[in-house]
């Protein structure tokens, strides 16, 4: 099952995903990425050299929880055209992660939102997306190419 | 010395991923992100919404990061290349990822080969905030795949830094 884009309006509230973050958490995610620098597997290097509390989530794999947290609630026609966010600090094992998305605009097939990746009262990530959503049962937007797709 | 006029603009064809899209990657990437969309899992509903086996948008960068061994290569090549070469010639040890801006394309297909560019299009001044001190910069990296479509564009907004 899919969003259609007439169910979706300004304010309109994702339902919220919590992540329990763990080093496996933080491992795995480095490992799918293919990301092996040493914050996000090492906790000495981590600690002694990078100077943050713990190893802790990398850009890619955060990227892959905001796709994950977003097309929980589009179903699999949603489509990203783009993300755009920003680390404030990082998020390390033990962390409990809370996504939260509010729609900010609907137009022309995208759907605007604002996600805020929290810890405690803490905004630890903010990001911006772009998501197609299709407009009737029969719409897909997979099936945009070219100048059907201008994300 | 370098200066900023010398880097900005400069430009690197990384040439062609050394991996190949493929599905265990794809499924280590939804395990990872404990991800259940069915586009990813259930090939009746990946063929019919994308003609197949497709790997997430957000995988993009997975593609270009380059094998840690290869028997066939005599020095190891750095993902982002750019970046690692400002802050050696900047002489700054350590660096962060501020912001990363993702416009997705063509899906990447099973078996795609990505190829990337990457360019730098802006540079600061040298300055100083509570991580130390360095400068700013940012790199476009454009992804294609081997039919030349374009299937992503990533922005890093970086900051290389010297600690106090």
């Amino acid at each position: 099952v899919s969003a259609l884009l007439e169910q979706v309006a300004v304010g309109l509230e994702l339902p919220p995903l919590v992540v329990p973050v763990t080093a496996k958490t933080v491992v795995m995610g480095a490992s799918a990425s293919r990301d092996w620098q040493p914050q996000h597997h090492d906790y000495a290097w981590a600690t002694k050299r990078a100077g943050t509390p713990d190893i802790f989530l990398n850009t890619p794999n955060q990227a892959g929880w905001i796709e994950r947290f977003i097309t929980d609630w589009t179903g699999p026609k949603g489509r990203l055209g783009k993300l755009r966010f920003k680390m404030r600090k990082p998020v390390c094992p033990g962390d409990e992660l809370h996504f939260n998305g509010t729609v900010t605009g609907v137009a022309d097939g995208w759907v605007d939102i604002d996600i805020a990746l929290t810890v405690g009262d803490t905004t630890v990530t903010e990001c911006t997306a772009r998501v197609a959503v299709p407009s009737d049962a029969d719409d897909n937007p997979w099936a945009r190419t070219g100048s059907e797709w201008r994300p | 010395m370098t200066t900023v006029e010398d880097v900005v603009g400069t430009k690197i064809d990384a040439g062609p991923g050394d991996i190949e899209a493929e599905r265990g990657y794809v499924l280590h990437w939804c395990e990872a992100t404990e991800n259940a969309n069915p586009l990813y899992w259930d090939h009746e509903v990946a063929e019919a919404l994308s003609g197949g086996w497709i790997a997430p948008p957000s995988m993009l960068s997975v593609w270009m990061r380059p094998l840690m061994f290869d028997p066939r290569r005599k020095e190891p090549i750095r993902p982002l290349e750019l970046h690692f070469r400002l802050k050696d010639a900047f002489e700054l040890p350590d660096g962060i990822v501020a912001s990363n801006t993702i416009t997705f394309h063509e899906p990447v297909r099973m078996g795609d080969r990505v190829t990337t560019r990457q360019t730098v299009t802006d540079i600061s001044e040298e300055r100083t905030n509570r991580l130390g001190t360095g400068r700013s910069w940012t790199i476009d990296v454009t992804y294609a795949n081997q039919r030349g479509e374009v299937v992503g564009v990533e922005t890093y907004e970086m900051f290389g830094y010297r600690k106090p």
